[in-house]
């Protein structure tokens, strides 16, 4: 019985390890999208990107997505400050800048936004959203 | 041994749960609002054996959203829920005040129960910046929810009076660090509750909690009317 339970324990220990191995090959990037919302932005926007009243716009249903595709990289970046119109709603929230987040990192996070609460939005590749964080360099000295 | 001692205890077990069950029961009937009681909050000072003092709340004078000012007689036998915020926090503000908008809604036009949010920032919140907020949170006027501002050490001192941790800090986004409690005032300005804003779960806590205090505060107006 001891001989089984060390056997049992040996041959565990051992998947456990190629386990710990393996997910040590997978990076987490598959919800990156949806932790970053949750981090960053869920706070104003809403768990479900409702928004909040007319203080904070929605993101769920939003047609500023649409509207403003190219400008989204750099929003998220640099922040927003001023009236902006969503919906037919005017707000005018300051949202803070997110100078520490990498392409890659803003990609997922646009594309967690854009696929969900009902949004059905085409998603942006990496090298997309590079390309369109090109004008915005350096506006604010960041 | 020890199965033995279960299967000639069963029978004891079984009445001491059936027991336990029914006093859960009766325990449950009996916490209504009309027997329960919420506790005093803060530091009591002991003046003599058995007359214990509960911390009131100090007296203020603040102005809302409509230019009104707010002292502890606008709250006159009410009781009323405290926040701090200020109207460009990009953090835990904005989760803060969808909670509160929860309390707000179940109890809109109820006379008894008021809304107190405090401006940390009085230099950017100005008066119409706090009644834009306002507005634009969907409430209409100060009747019920005021939005006030004070200078600045006076908000802040007040913050520390209702237990609720406040202070700038240049490096805090939006410059300023704040806790996100709710703080539950009696009309005695006694602080009976404090429950995190930014937390569904002590919001229902708050919402079960309200009329609890309000049976309270109504049953103590019927004893001094009689």
């Amino acid at each position: 019985m001891p001989s089984f339970v060390a056997r049992c324990c040996g041959s565990l220990a051992v998947v456990g390890a190629a386990v710990g191995l393996l997910s040590g090959c997978f990076t987490d990037r598959q919800n990156e999208g949806q932790r970053l919302y949750a981090q960053r932005c869920a706070s104003c926007h809403g768990d479900q990107g409702q928004g909040l009243r007319r203080l904070i716009p929605p993101l769920a249903g939003a047609d500023y997505l649409k509207t403003h595709r190219t400008q989204l990289p750099c929003l998220i970046q640099h922040g927003q400050q001023g009236p902006m119109v969503v919906n037919g709603i005017e707000y005018n929230q300051v949202m803070p800048a997110q100078h520490d987040l990498t392409d890659a990192q803003i990609t997922n996070l646009l594309n967690y936004v854009q696929t969900h609460w009902g949004n059905r939005l085409e998603p942006y590749t990496i090298s997309e959203v590079t390309t369109l964080l090109v004008p915005c360099h350096g506006i604010d000295g960041k | 041994m020890i199965r033995a001692f279960v299967s000639r205890s069963l029978p004891l077990l079984t009445a001491l749960a059936l027991l336990g069950g029914t006093q859960a029961c009766q325990f449950n009937t009996d916490t209504t609002a009309a027997t329960q009681r919420l506790p005093y909050l803060g530091e009591p000072d002991v003046v003599a054996p058995g007359d214990t003092v509960y911390p009131t709340l100090p007296t203020f004078t603040l102005t809302n959203q409509d230019r009104q000012t707010v002292t502890p007689a606008t709250f006159a036998g009410k009781v009323y829920i405290a926040d701090f915020f200020f109207a460009t926090c990009p953090s835990i503000c904005p989760k803060m005040q969808s909670e509160m908008l929860r309390v707000y809604e179940k109890y809109k036009n109820d006379k008894r129960v008021a809304f107190l949010s405090h401006t940390i920032d009085p230099e950017h919140d100005s008066i119409p910046v706090l009644r834009e907020y306002a507005e634009r949170l969907g409430v209409k006027d100060a009747s019920q929810w005021h939005f006030v501002t004070a200078p600045r050490d006076t908000i802040f001192r007040l913050a520390g009076k209702y237990m609720v941790a406040a202070q700038r800090d240049a490096s805090a986004p939006g410059g300023a660090v704040h806790s996100g409690a709710f703080v539950l005032v009696d009309p005695q300005r006694h602080i009976r509750g404090s429950y995190d804003g930014t937390n569904a779960e002590q919001v229902d806590q708050l919402l079960r909690d309200l009329p609890v205090l309000l049976q309270e505060v109504s049953g103590a107006s019927a004893t001094a009317a009689k």
